[in-house]
């Protein structure tokens, strides 16, 4: 509820699919090189040119389709949606118009520590345009590099299901970690990976929904949540001023941080879609389907609420950990193999370890750091065979040697002493040499006892555990 | 007699017993298309140069013994809406008036396999939109039959350039009737082969779902020699079929007793004139003389095949040439006033009258609002057009009709009446509404008279027994006349 309105949104998300080629031919599916470096006769659209479907493409949207619980459509087929824009050589773009690959499907995410089901209409498959270029450079001219042209797309329409920016971006961030659990999608939004169209509309609880608009041009999930906000803004103020609202198309300027009318609903163009002659229908097998099936992993948002509810990791450390695929496979192996606390697991991976990767640009698995070695490690401090404060020298050495625990913890002369004996003899030699400090504590000054411990640690040069260090020291200052 | 007289199969015999050298029979081409192409206005391009040149390389390759495809060294001409690297490829349209191609079409590529010679690009209608060959932005290509009458269209120039000897072969494409109707005004034999058979890469697409490339030739048998080089799959054309093709000219066989011949009151009916409807019945009475049975079949829909073909041609063709724009490549207006109007000014100086019309026609049909009432009940007429055809095939093997309904007409007769140019396409768009194969050959053999044409439609890949038939039928009544030129 925004001042006595509740809001509905709807989007639209585009996600370039990660294959090696384009969609309709073979030319590399690669961003960032040349401009119409990557380009052939047929993405390009030169007369007498034919698409031939990539294959890889039905199985990524497949897989998308299977983690967002869709119905796979067996026999689906591809339109054209008829546009004239210079980015589209073919001055159409084939796309899916009434069924598509996957449709009538649903993604759990979790909003305030609150499950929401959020509905998704349909998955469809379609190519993605070419890229106009503007520069002073060009004499008042437009360039347009087609590299992007044929660039393979997944368009996953959600149901008018959410009511806040917030959750609008829970489930856009929950799609991009789903997309990239799958593989499928290298979410560099700065490359533009994944887009998205914002439909929003408020109205007054227990009124009719609200006359919606739709909104252009939103490259990133902040810029969603500004363009959302201010939409919902300026259509409370339309209402309030006792106007009504039009179904319109508006493009959101991030920069300005306002979104402009680009045609009314009367002016909305006519796609005048039909099926795409010269594609077959696409018939994928049942079995391919199912076959897909079992490469779904757990996904992140189910991996988030088992994290929160089986292992009682807080809401931030277990959204942090499952959104990545190498995190949480790691944590994953170690819960799997371990028998340590989920929470010390935890602790190592989103402290030390996201510290040495930030601070290296390292990925998990350019580290050697393993599964099996953090379960050693939480065993030896488990154990108390070394310190916390020596399990972060052996963690560091972890990161960058591939090593036996215990022989680290050797070599570095890390190992505790836990031996009794050896505990009351350090323990009677600093007592016996700080008389002092022991009638301090004897008088009622409590802190003496940190001082005493401290020297104890000191003589033993800081391998003795702390903890039972302090547990001598205190049964032998009661007895004295 | 000249050696651009003789058939494809004789030649490839002569030039295989190196009675004659490729050099030389393309020179012979040549001159005879200098000799008369000024009349018949048959080619848009000549590549006389490269020509040559591929002429003495095959006689080379031949000379060192390598064993060679039947067409080797044989002049071939190429309708202009079939992409020839690096050779102007223009649609017979002011927007494509400079446009070279940077790739061949899959048909090109196997012709250069084969070592054909190709000597030019063949006038067309516009796009292929057109009955008639007028709709060319270019020039009006003349029957060679007759110099004052259409040669047909749209594949006019490849049948005017056979019929003159300007060729020894050529390629066309059929979308409702462009190979075999101006096979047919022509007096030679074209094929319009089953869809799926021929790719269609590097065809410049009119309406994807029809369009099909086929050959044309003076004779059967050379048309059936061309069309064994052509088809096969293609894993560029989605649409292309995968199968194996026989060698159809080593299937040419003179014996049709058994045959069942079905003919359909459909094709017979109002507009047919007498003199076609008694060549083609003549031409059927000689196959049931050899032992053809002939059998009345029915084709009811066939009615509602020609508004049919309108609307998913137009259709498909309003989206194939959207991309004719004038931002990448082809005509683009001098003066214009931002993209819209520069779009719009390419667009309607680009394009001739007869292009804008289904243009037109075919934005209308997929509208919104108007989807379902045109282009969605043509879809479903062709589905039940093509299980009438289905049916029929359970009890006949080909069916025999009129190509067109009437004698070519005189040019410029039609051009203000864009309806009657549309309905000469009756008797052959149900073939390509229903994508079958069907042969178009000549039935009448008298000096003097205009060429009709008798045309065998058969089922799905059954080219080799319109073949056959037509080879048998061609046996018995005598092969090609020259015109006088």
């Amino acid at each position: 509820m925004v001042k006595g309105y509740e809001v509905v949104i709807g989007l639209e998300t585009h996600a370039e699919l990660s294959t090696d080629s384009k969609i309709y031919c073979s030319c590399k599916n690669k961003f960032g090189l040349e401009v119409n470096s990557q380009v052939c006769p047929i993405c390009m659209g030169m007369p007498g040119t034919l698409p031939t479907l990539n294959e890889k493409v039905v199985d990524y949207a497949i897989k998308m389709g299977h983690a967002l619980n869709c119905t796979i459509n067996r026999i689906c087929k591809q339109d054209r949606k008829n546009y004239f824009y210079p980015d589209l050589p073919k001055a159409y773009q084939i796309s899916q118009s009434d069924v598509p690959l996957c449709e009538n499907g649903y993604v759990d995410i979790l909003v305030d520590g609150e499950e929401r089901r959020i509905g998704v209409t349909r998955i469809h498959i379609e190519e993605d345009a070419g890229k106009l270029l503007h520069s002073e450079r060009f004499n008042g001219d437009s360039l347009v590099d087609l590299n992007r042209c044929g660039v393979p797309l997944i368009e996953i329409v959600s149901e008018p299901d959410m009511r806040s920016s917030a959750e609008a971006k829970i489930y856009l961030e929950t799609l991009k970690s789903i997309l990239k659990y799958l593989d499928i999608c290298d979410c560099k939004m700065q490359e533009g990976s994944i887009r998205c169209d914002v439909n929003v509309s408020v109205h007054k609880p227990g009124e009719p929904l609200g006359t919606r608009t739709e909104m252009k041009n939103v490259n990133s999930f902040s810029a969603a949540v500004r363009g959302i906000d201010y939409e919902i803004n300026r259509q409370i103020e339309v209402l309030e001023a006792g106007g009504t609202i039009t179904q319109e198309t508006r493009r959101w300027d991030d920069v300005k941080g306002e979104s402009v009318s680009m045609r009314s609903k009367e002016d909305a163009q006519d796609y005048r879609y039909f099926p795409e002659p010269d594609l077959l229908t696409i018939v994928v097998e049942q079995s391919r389907i199912d076959e897909l099936k079992t490469q779904i992993p757990e996904l992140p948002n189910a991996k988030l609420l088992r994290y929160v509810r089986e292992y009682g990791i807080t809401l931030k450390e277990a959204t942090f950990v499952s959104e990545s695929v190498e995190l949480a496979g790691l944590f994953d192996e170690c819960m799997e193999k371990g028998s340590g606390a989920p929470k010390s697991y935890i602790s190592w991976i989103v402290g030390d370890l996201v510290k040495y990767l930030n601070d290296t640009g390292k990925t998990v698995d350019e580290t050697r750091i393993t599964a099996d070695k953090l379960i050693e490690l939480v065993d030896a401090i488990d154990k108390k065979t070394i310190s916390n404060a020596g399990g972060k020298k052996v963690f560091a050495v972890l990161l960058e040697q591939d090593k036996p625990v215990k022989d680290i913890i050797s070599e570095l002369g890390l190992a505790q002493v836990s031996d009794t004996a050896a505990l009351e003899r350090i323990a009677d030699e600093v007592l016996a040499a700080n008389e002092k400090s022991v009638n301090d504590f004897k008088n009622g000054k409590t802190n003496a006892l940190g001082f005493i411990v401290g020297q104890c640690m000191k003589a033993s040069k800081g391998k003795a555990n702390p903890a039972m260090m302090k547990e001598i020291i205190t049964k032998k200052l009661d007895e004295m | 007699m000249e050696l651009f007289e003789n058939s494809a199969a004789k030649l490839s015999e002569m030039l295989n017993n190196k009675e004659i050298s490729s050099v030389e029979l393309t020179k012979s081409v040549f001159e005879r298309i200098k000799d008369t192409d000024d009349k018949v206005n048959a080619y848009l391009t000549l590549d006389e140069e490269n020509a040559l040149n591929k002429a003495a390389e095959v006689d080379k390759k031949r000379a060192a013994g390598e064993k060679l495809s039947p067409l080797a060294g044989i002049p071939i001409g190429i309708k202009d809406n079939i992409s020839t690297k690096g050779l102007r490829t223009t649609c017979a349209s002011r927007m494509l008036e400079s446009y070279e191609p940077p790739f061949d079409a899959s048909v090109m590529t196997k012709l250069r396999e084969a070592d054909a010679v190709v000597t030019g690009k063949l006038n067309m209608d516009e796009f292929a939109m057109g009955s008639s060959t007028e709709t060319s932005y270019f020039k009006k290509t003349k029957n060679p039959f007759d110099l004052e009458r259409i040669p047909g269209g749209s594949s006019g120039g490849s049948a005017a350039a056979v019929a003159a000897g300007e060729a020894v072969l050529a390629l066309g494409s059929d979308t409702g009737g462009s190979i075999r109707q101006p096979a047919s005004y022509c007096g030679v034999v074209g094929l319009k082969p089953t869809y799926g058979a021929v790719s269609r890469y590097g065809l410049v697409a009119f309406a994807s779902s029809l369009d099909q490339i086929g050959p044309l030739g003076r004779t059967v048998e050379d048309v059936a020699m061309l069309q064994s080089q052509i088809c096969g799959h293609d894993k560029m054309d989605a649409t292309s079929a995968y199968r194996e093709y026989p060698d159809y000219v080593g299937l040419l066989s003179e014996d049709v007793s058994g045959l069942r011949i079905g003919i359909a009151d459909e094709y017979f009916g109002e507009g047919v004139s007498d003199e076609v409807k008694t060549a083609v019945m003549n031409a059927v009475g000689e196959l049931e003389k050899r032992g053809a049975q002939v059998k009345h079949v029915s084709l009811p829909s066939t009615d509602y095949a020609l508004s049919s073909y309108y609307i998913i041609s137009s259709a498909e063709a309003s989206s194939n040439l959207a991309r004719f724009d004038g931002v990448r490549y082809g005509y683009r207006a001098k003066e214009y006033d931002g993209l819209v109007d520069m779009y719009e000014k390419t667009r309607s100086q680009g394009f001739g009258a007869e292009v804008k019309r289904r243009i037109m026609l075919g934005t209308f049909v997929l509208s919104s609002g108007f989807y379902d009432a045109y282009y969605k009940k043509a879809k479903l007429m062709q589905r039940r057009i093509s299980a009438e055809f289905s049916e029929v095939f359970k009890e006949v093997d080909v069916i025999a009709a009129p190509t067109v309904p009437t004698t070519a007409f005189k040019i410029g007769q039609n051009m203000d009446d864009p309806l009657k140019m549309y309905a000469t396409d009756i008797c052959t768009v149900t073939v390509n509404i229903a994508g079958l194969p069907a042969i178009s050959v000549p039935c009448v053999h008298e000096d003097g008279r205009l060429p009709i044409g008798l045309q065998l439609i058969g089922d799905r890949f059954a080219e080799d027994k319109l073949l056959s038939t037509a080879y048998a039928y061609e046996k018995t009544v005598g092969g090609f006349r020259f015109p006088k030129l």
